[in-house]
């Protein structure tokens, strides 16, 4: 492997897993209980979504179907995001354990693990861990001895499209298509990888799996808030002293996580990556958590110094470079967007216009097809909406 | 990760059935669901789409990337509606009903969402309205006019982006109008298997181009036109050569005939406002000598020469397969109407080409005959005719282009018109082809049969070689041995038809044959195999099924088409296009079929005549083989590198 330095804030609770105690207690349970141990710990999914794993894999589990599938969603590409790196590096035993609990629980006897293609690097380490699995009978027939369990686990590359970190999408590129998202419904867990039900898990999700059941739901509980189960990994980057990957339970606020990683006196923080929102100082007491302001983990520090413009600028973009242009609202909604931004850079913007980009921006959040073109104005708006007096009141150098 | 024993479709798996159930309860399959729309009570199968349901109900949601003949795709987002509980828009032309729900299909976020997908789309549409080919039948042209489009906020191209491209004979591109709905691509995908088109680039950057963005004429496109059909707007369109054809006829010297296929006749109506299936044939003859035409023919008449070479050249091979036991014989012959199966057939399976039958299309023929046959009989210099051909095809265009079809001595047929086109010049003259009296076709070609009307229809083909082939065989009228002489086995909108004909008895055989077999005792009680494939992803089923040595390489004659429906489905024919548009117009064909009092090719009295005064040595003879039959080309799917 080559020589990674990978940026740690602090200690991680994926160290204190005690390897492959989590699948032993699984195995110890029925089919049908893993479900609703998953259910009963509240985990959400840690991809940015945040929707409820065991519900997820409760509706997997209840197709009937020959052949199902579990992947591992490792196209980490939210900018701003690189947790899902480190645990792939220091954790990928208990990833793999998640999925192997996974696979147990809804059918599948196949696990793929979709690579983001930027960390091709990893994927020879991958490999070398699911080979010794293979070898310790931790994947193959008949897992840990118990009859009639077979499950393995397939490494695939992704191209570097952004857009295929949206499940759908992910699907399509497995499949060998262009990387463009699916209407749902039908949704994976019906009809995903050829048509087959499928789950699509975030790397920290199924990591979290592996200790959950390592640990227990109680366990996981005394982390986090009441509606907001356990802890996180925040990758941390931007205008502060202590960049990289912290975890840290659900609700933390953000005037506290400031403080941890040296970022106090910023006047925002983009939380959620470019897809995510941007919140100015005054609500630096607001929680992240799935109830007031949920995230994949990115949280980038904009300090007193930045343009908040040049930070809209920056993340439209990304999104006229990475939007799949399958759907009209996100097609060419980013670029108005982003012309709009660079008109109120130079003090050209006209008032209707900035009103009917405004107007257009609500329009993509409920008219894009997938998650991508609903979230790519999120950014610009939360910034004309918290920074109205800078944007107006800016001086003009062009 | 794909298995190579399941076809590839572009669209996703999971999409291509219309109605997307998502359920593992049997009971729920065949259930009614409640659901209101708009405030309107309504049931609904269980598993419909928003829109089936809105259709049902009597309420219109505007679509533009939606088209009854293709798989689901979800993208122009035209159609969104409110859907109580749910936090977004949903495209109604996706979202199932599976449960009781509310819909709004206009409150204001709808109204918004669509008004803005609209300028977004205008934002990148260059053209204007009255110079494009699609105006006054232009789906976004409509709706911007429906959503009370005054102004463009998100701005309006001026100069285009884009070079049109105009290298194809048929099909020509213009990516400045294109409205990036992949209508095209689903269309060359799930209805041809030919995959022409894909979208590339990412973003307000997508395209859709060709592979290497090669030029349509250089593609591996079999000119179809079926694109064009579904194109919304005027991005793709077919080569229009109607100036070309004015200038001929306002040309004193030349003699401008034209020959007009029974397709464009029974859907003509529709771009005078007519329904579809309103039959137009004697009308238009009126229409075309007062727009300037010398001559009008009915290729009706080189249908039935078709059927009469064709009919001869199965017999030949059989006789050649069963009798004289030549291995090196191609069964099943597959028919060569269609000149986009013919080149999908070069492209794809050029290893099968000897199967296809040598006998020309019923154009081709009829312009070998018109600058031979014709020009010697009313004494015309061949080089002075202009031949026109009125067809609902738009690889018409590009077989009269090849450069085989030049047996008279001239490019045999100089014009192929599509039934759009001929509509466009009439409306020009001031012609209202409804209005107009009826007039019958011209001599010497003039009288038709029943058999070649249906050539315009999927299993036309198949039928009327079936009704000749059987009465010579037998000896007995086809009537006592189908109803009318209907054979309805091979008719119909089934994508392949099979069917098994025993030949009952035999009879003598007839003089038109008779120095090329000795006796028909060799087909006593024979099981004659057949099949009809209509759109080319069906033709494919049944050349991989051949290929695999399955039921259709036990076949003696297949007809493949093209288009779906057949000609009457052609890429030149009135736009828009759908199965129950298809179904009207081969209602009409049937109709006409059976309204002629001669329904058989070997009976057509202007077939005899041309094989007692000018093919004397008869079907399959040295004159007919120089004139009427023609070779073929082995393309491949590789492309010249450019």
């Amino acid at each position: 492997m080559p020589a990674t330095i990978e940026t740690q804030g602090n200690a991680l609770t994926y160290e204190t897993i005690e390897p492959e105690a989590g699948l032993k207690a699984a195995l110890a349970m029925s089919r049908a209980d893993l479900v609703d141990f998953v259910r009963d710990s509240d985990l959400k999914g840690r991809g940015g979504a945040g929707f409820p794993t065991g519900m997820k894999w409760g509706f997997c589990a209840a197709e009937k179907a020959d052949q199902k599938y579990i992947i591992c969603n490792a196209d980490e590409g939210e900018p701003g995001t690189f947790k899902d790196r480190v645990i792939l590096t220091r954790f990928a035993d208990l990833v793999i354990e998640g999925m192997t609990i996974g696979g147990r629980a809804i059918g599948a006897t196949l696990g793929i693990i979709y690579l983001r293609a930027e960390y091709t690097y990893l994927r020879p380490h991958l490999n070398e861990v699911i080979q010794k699995r293979r070898g310790q009978g931790l994947l193959g027939h008949d897992i840990m001895g118990v009859e009639g369990f077979d499950f393995d686990i397939l490494v695939a590359m992704g191209a570097g499209a952004y857009v295929c970190g949206e499940e759908t999408a992910l699907i399509e590129s497995l499949e060998g298509f262009r990387g463009e998202p699916r209407n749902r419904p039908p949704f994976p867990v019906v009809a995903g990888l050829l048509n087959n039900p499928t789950v699509v898990n975030n790397v920290e999700t199924l990591a979290s799996v592996a200790a959950i059941f390592a640990k227990g739901c109680d366990w996981f509980k005394t982390f986090g808030t009441d509606k907001s189960s356990g802890y996180k990994l925040f990758s941390i980057s931007g205008d502060c002293e202590k960049p990289g990957v912290y975890e840290f339970p659900w609700g933390i606020t953000v005037a506290s996580l400031l403080e941890e990683v040296g970022g106090t006196g910023a006047k925002a923080v983009q939380i959620g990556g470019a897809s995510g929102v941007c919140i100015p100082a005054k609500d630096f007491t607001r929680a992240l958590a799935f109830e007031d302001v949920p995230t994949g983990g990115s949280v980038m520090v904009i300090g007193p110094d930045r343009d908040i413009l040049d930070v809209a600028e920056n993340f439209l973009d990304f999104f006229v470079e990475e939007s799949c242009g399958q759907c009209t609202p996100c097609r060419l909604g980013n670029a108005q967007m982003l012309r709009a931004v660079k008109l109120l850079k130079t003090g050209e913007c006209p008032p209707e216009f900035l009103a009917s980009v405004k107007a257009l921006g609500a329009t993509m959040q409920v008219a894009s097809k997938c998650g991508l073109g609903q979230t790519s104005p999120s950014a610009f708006l939360s910034i004309l909406e918290g920074f109205d007096d800078e944007i107006a009141n800016r001086a003009v150098s062009a | 990760m794909s298995n190579p024993t399941t076809p590839i479709h572009r669209a996703p798996l999971s999409q291509q059935h219309r109605r997307v159930i998502t359920t593992t309860s049997p009971d729920a399959i065949g259930a009614q669901v409640s659901v209101t729309i708009d405030g309107v009570d309504a049931k609904v199968p269980f598993g419909v789409t928003i829109l089936e349901a809105a259709r049902n109900a009597g309420v219109k949601i505007p679509t533009l990337c939606d088209h009854p003949d293709l798989d689901v795709a979800g993208v122009c987002r035209m159609c969104v509606v409110e859907v109580e509980g749910q936090r977004t828009l949903q495209p109604a032309c996706t979202f199932p009903v599976v449960n009781a729900m509310k819909v709004n299909t206009h409150s204001r976020k709808v109204r918004m969402a669509r008004k803005h997908v609209l300028e977004l789309l205008l934002s990148e549409h260059c053209g204007e309205c009255y110079s494009c080919v699609r105006n006054g039948n232009c789906e976004l042209q409509s709706l911007a006019e429906e959503y009370g489009i005054t102004a463009f906020p998100f701005g309006h191209p001026e100069e285009p982006l884009f070079e049109q491209d105009t290298s194809s004979y048929s099909v020509m591109r213009d990516m400045n109008k294109c409205i990036r709905c992949r209508r095209c691509i689903r269309t060359c995908i799930d209805i041809q298997e030919v995959g022409v088109l894909e979208a590339v680039g990412r973003s307000n950057k997508v395209t859709i181009e060709t592979f290497e963005d090669m030029p349509l004429g250089t593609a591996v496109c079999i000119n179809c036109g079926q694109c064009v059909n579904r194109c919304p707007v005027g991005a793709l369109y077919a080569k229009d050569e109607t100036d070309a054809v004015w200038a001929a006829i306002d040309d004193p010297d030349r003699h401008v005939v034209i020959q007009t296929a029974p397709a464009p006749r029974s859907a003509m109506g529709e771009l005078f406002g007519l329904e579809p299936g309103t039959p137009v044939t004697f009308e238009m003859n009126t229409a075309l000598r007062r727009a300037g035409f010398d001559k009008v023919f009915d290729t009706n008449f080189t249908a039935d020469l078709t059927i009469i070479e064709e009919g001869t050249e199965l017999i030949l091979r059989l006789y050649k397969a069963l009798v004289e036991k030549d291995e090196s014989v191609a069964l099943p012959q597959f028919t060569s109407c269609s000149p986009g199966w013919v080149k999908y057939l070069e492209h794809f399976y050029p290893e099968y080409l000897p199967n296809a039958s040598s006998a020309k299309s019923p154009q081709q023929m009829f312009g070998a005959l018109i600058k031979t046959y014709y020009a010697d009989k009313l004494g015309l210099d061949p080089e002075k005719i202009v031949s026109v051909a009125l067809m609902p095809c738009s690889a018409k265009k590009f077989e009269c282009n090849r450069p085989e079809m030049r047996d008279s001595g001239f490019q045999d047929v100089d014009y192929g018109l599509t039934t759009r086109e001929l509509g466009k010049m009439f409306k020009e003259a001031g012609l209202h082809v409804p209005s107009l009296p009826k007039s019958d076709f011209d001599d010497p070609f003039g009288s038709a049969t029943g058999s070649g009307v249906i050539f315009g229809a999927t299993g036309g083909v198949m039928e009327a070689a079936l009704r000749t082939v059987i009465e010579m065989v037998t000896g007995e009228k086809i009537e006592s041995i189908y109803d009318h002489g209907d054979i309805i086995p091979v008719r119909g909108f089934e994508g392949v038809k099979y069917a098994e004909i025993t030949v009952p008895k035999v009879g003598p055989v007839p003089e038109i044959v008779a120095h090329l077999v000795p006796d028909w005792d060799w087909l006593d009680g024979a099981t004659l195999k057949v099949a009809v494939a209509h759109g080319t992803a069906n033709a494919k089923k049944v050349m991989d099924d051949i290929k695999a040595g399955g039921k259709f390489s036990e076949c003696h004659f297949i007809e493949f088409m093209a288009c779906p429906g057949g000609c009457l489905g052609g890429g030149g024919q009135p736009i828009p296009t759908s199965a129950d548009i298809r179904a009207a117009r081969a209602k009409a064909i049937y109709s006409e079929d059976s309204a002629y009092a001669v329904r058989k090719s070997h009976e057509n009295p202007a077939v005899l005549a041309t094989y007692g005064e000018f093919l004397t040595d008869g079907p399959c003879g040295h004159k007919s083989h120089k004139l009427l039959h023609t070779e073929y080309t082995a393309r491949g799917k590789h492309m010249p590198q450019s």
